[in-house]
């Protein structure tokens, strides 16, 4: 009996629980289990040694998050943080950056061009990012972007509109190393906008003194359908603590994080938690996924972890959660629109060189058309993610702006990607060509919640 | 300088005013003009007027058919102040009104086309004398759409006049209109080069409007068959250059193309109106059968149809997004051909999906005459044709992007 239940199809490698075994499936499913024992291996019977992913995948198993650092408690408790103001927008319809916005954009699409890029296709294939990509990262500052001057950062006024305009222009180079250099200023960008002064004063020290702090936002949740709104991971009061359960994934970077910010249901009300890396009961588990593979995707789990109450990040309301919600989207918004964007500078090039049947396919209409589409709906996600990132910095209410944005960047963003390839037909399908990957990293934009935050 | 798309602030008292007249002028006369095609909406007349009005008081800020008009020197005069001017309002209050109809925006007194093409390409002189006439536009023939560099209509110069000879069709307004403004070729031999606009008044002996359409859509807007037999013009009503000219493409030809580039904004605008219209009716039909749209919930958690609505949703903001942006480079003396094209094909297929998506997301209520919504999905169909179909508006940003020539990719 145990045996069946064991060789039952279900659940697993993407068989629906329905799925029964005739007898001869039963043979070739232990056939299979018998292909990967490593028995093949010391009898040398395995061509060729699979590549394992990064360290913490290998054997599939868990680890316990890295120790990080002691944070040592400052500021007043009670107190309310720093913010940066809002802008005042002057009611001009203008898609002119501001000189600041265009000069760090320049900076960052230099980057983008010149580190990123190059290494984007190693980076996706070991599930990490270089550290030279991190350190020129760092370098310029970007983890900073969203803390106020006045706390060690960069920004006078909400800069949402830089945070979306540095997320496309990074995307641009590549989903994955964006997503592992912005992660670190999510969090930072989380506390600064919504931390007390003790939070602010604890924490936001370790990313402003030089290298930025390793850390993570945490909201995503394994399960299909999952909604964001309706966390599974729980947080209840015992004493002057909280203890937290549950699973969260697509964590970028999650095994070298000394911070995290972790989404979760308390008292019927969703709230961000501030959960330090050598909290007992936090474990990690690499988890790469189709794309944004250079970001280390991770799962994080937490057993019974145990933080000081103060440890929630703004309201207890559910607000500030929903806030930090819609301007995670964003930040992909802005991500697709980078990753679109790389597309369609690939494609063009390309399909007025490819030469078929006696001159290049960019003089078929059918050819020209798709990249015609491409540029259209991408001008679009642009439009639409520049709206919402100008309102949110603005302090007006973005819900409906960022859900109409998610929508355009996820549906017109896949169709990019997909477009991507049929463009390059069967060479848009090998690894030769970067146009795979954009494909693969296009899907996430519907998926994911948490990891960036503008 | 900062990036900012909410609508002008200077110009949402414009856009709230539009809104209130289609609302009370416009719909309660909808369904009445889609019956009685042809029969001419005489309540229009007073609405005109009122147009004039604003625009003779400047309180339109521009807004209309004649506001499409692109001024270089003033954007020179401000260097490095930002404009939102007359082609954001035009696009603004337009969409509006044709949240109201689109067939009776096309049906409004002195807001046609052959306006907008007026207030593109006429000289000082021109505006004189027809800038207060109702001009509408005729280019299409029988044997050309799409391809309007082979007209066959002929203008010969005799003395002092143009001889005109051919026929037209899809002239919308075109027994209405006071004036035509008319495309014919000096010289078929020699392409674009020799096609120019000339403005025909009515009355003028040798043209004769022939018949008019029965359409699917835009019932209220006649759209008639106009034909050219030895019409004799005055030279001066030529618009723009007499000079057949292939060197300085923007004398001959693409002079007048110009005056697509700013009046695609305004069909895109027409359907980002009419769209609009089906998504505030049906986004309440669908709150009465219990469905709304939750923003910050994944759209497929949530219903079949709040999904679909939030996807149309989407699908219309980028639209107007695309609108706004084409004005706004307008009003800037910013070249915007291609940002044009962009969203007149996006507004242009966005309209057609939302309207009859709605039609179906409404069942029987939607299809019924009982609603308007069976009509916005008859009215929007025009919206990816005419001033150049999806598939030409495709072709031109195709060429944009791809830096191709028209003689590379046809």
């Amino acid at each position: 009996m145990m045996l069946l239940n064991h060789l039952r199809p279900g659940g697993r490698h993407g068989i629906a629980r329905d799925e029964t075994r005739d007898p001869i499936g039963y043979t070739l499913a232990v056939l299979n289990r018998l292909a990967r024992s490593e028995l093949l291996d010391r009898v040398g019977l395995r061509r060729q040694a699979e590549q394992t992913v990064f360290a913490v995948t290998r054997g599939g198993f868990r680890t316990a998050t890295t120790a990080g650092r002691v944070f040592a408690r400052a500021g007043a408790r009670g107190r309310a943080g720093r913010r940066a103001t809002a802008t005042s927008p002057g009611g001009v319809f203008d898609l002119t950056p501001t000189d600041d916005e265009q000069m760090l954009v320049d900076v960052v699409t230099e980057l983008a061009t010149e580190v990123v890029r190059p290494a984007a296709a190693d980076a996706d294939a070991a599930c990490a990012a270089p550290a030279e990509v991190l350190r020129a990262a760092d370098e310029v500052g970007l983890a900073l972007l969203g803390v106020p001057e006045s706390l060690g950062g960069i920004s006078e006024e909400r800069s949402v509109v830089a945070g979306a305009l540095v997320a496309e222009a990074l995307a641009r180079g590549d989903l994955g190393l964006a997503v592992a250099v912005l992660a670190p200023g999510a969090v930072a960008t989380a506390i600064s906008t919504w931390g007390t002064d003790e939070q602010q004063q604890t924490y936001l020290p370790a990313f402003t003194g030089g290298d930025a702090l390793p850390a993570a936002l945490a909201l995503t949740e394994p399960r299909p359908l999952f909604d964001a709104l309706d966390p599974t991971t729980t947080a209840r009061h015992e004493g002057d603590e909280l203890v937290l359960d549950g699973v969260k994934s697509m964590v970028p970077r999650a095994s070298e994080a000394e911070l995290f910010v972790v989404g979760a249901r308390l008292d019927d009300r969703n709230v961000l938690v501030l959960v330090e890396s050598g909290a007992d009961g936090l474990g990690v588990e690499a988890d790469p996924a189709m794309g944004v593979r250079a970001a280390s995707l991770c799962t994080l789990t937490l057993e019974r972890v145990r933080v000081p109450a103060a440890n929630v990040l703004g309201e207890h309301d559910g607000t500030t959660y929903a806030e930090c919600v819609r301007l995670s989207r964003l930040a992909w918004c802005a991500l697709s629109v980078g990753v679109g964007q790389a597309v369609l500078d690939y494609v063009t090039p390309y399909v007025k060189q490819r030469q078929a049947f006696g001159e290049p396919i960019a003089h078929r209409q059918s050819v020209a058309f798709m990249v015609a589409d491409i540029a259209i709906e991408l001008q679009a996600m642009r439009l639409l993610t520049w709206k919402a990132a100008a309102r949110a910095a603005a302090g007006r209410d973005v819900s409906r702006d960022v859900a109409l944005a998610r929508k355009l960047c996820a549906d017109k963003g896949m169709k990019i990607g997909l477009d991507g390839v049929q463009l390059l037909g069967g060479h848009g399908f090998v690894k030769e060509h970067p146009v795979e990957r954009w494909y693969r990293d296009l899907r996430a934009i519907s998926i994911m919640e948490g990891g960036v935050l503008i | 300088m900062a990036i900012s798309l909410d609508d002008p602030k200077k110009l949402r008292p414009l856009r709230d005013q539009a809104h209130q007249v289609a609302m009370n002028m416009l719909r309660p006369i909808s369904r009445t003009y889609d019956r009685a095609e042809h029969e001419y909406p005489h309540e229009l007349d007073l609405l005109a007027s009122m147009i004039d009005g604003l625009s003779e008081s400047g309180a339109s800020s521009g807004a209309g058919a004649r506001g499409v008009k692109r001024d270089d020197t003033g954007a020179a005069a401000d260097e490095g102040r930002v404009r939102n001017g007359t082609n954001l309002a035009s696009v603004l209050s337009i969409a509006e009104m044709c949240w109201g109809d689109v067939g009776l925006l096309l049906s409004l007194p002195r807001q046609g086309l052959g306006n907008s093409a007026i207030a593109s390409v006429a000289d000082a002189e021109q505006q004189e004398r027809f800038g207060r006439l109702w001009a509408s536009m005729a280019i299409t023939e029988p044997d050309t759409g799409s391809d309007s560099a082979n007209i066959r209509t002929t203008a010969v110069l005799d003395g002092e006049e143009y001889v005109l000879n051919g026929e037209k069709i899809f002239v919308t307004s075109g027994e209405r209109s006071e004036a035509v403004v008319v495309w014919a070729t000096l010289d078929r031999e020699q392409g674009r080069a020799a096609i120019k606009s000339f403005v025909v008044p009515k009355g003028t002996p040798g043209m004769t409007v022939e018949r008019l359409e029965s359409k699917l859509g835009i019932r209220a807007s006649d759209t008639a068959t106009i034909r050219f037999e030895d019409c004799r013009v005055p030279a001066a009503n030529l618009l723009g250059s007499p000079e057949v000219d292939s060197v300085d493409a923007a004398k001959g030809f693409a002079g007048a193309m110009a005056t697509f580039d700013n009046t695609r904004p305004l069909v895109a605008s027409m359907a980002v109106g009419c769209a609009q219209a089906a998504l505030d009716l049906t986004r309440d039909l669908l709150a009465q059968a219990g469905v709304e749209v939750d923003y910050d919930r994944p759209a497929l958690a949530q219903s079949a149809a709040a999904a679909k609505f939030l996807q149309m949703e989407a699908d219309w903001e980028a639209a107007r997004l695309l609108m706004l942006q084409a004005a706004w480079m307008a009003d800037n003396a910013r070249a915007n051909a291609m940002e044009a094209s962009m969203a007149k094909a996006k507004a242009g297929r966005m309209a057609s999906d939302v309207t009859l998506s709605c039609v179906e997301l409404c069942g029987s209520v939607g299809y019924s005459e009982g609603e308007l919504l069976e009509k916005w999905a008859r009215d929007s169909k025009i919206l990816d044709i005419f001033e150049g179909t999806q598939q030409i508006q495709q072709l031109i940003v195709a060429r944009r992007v791809l830096g191709l020539s028209s003689a590379e990719l046809r």
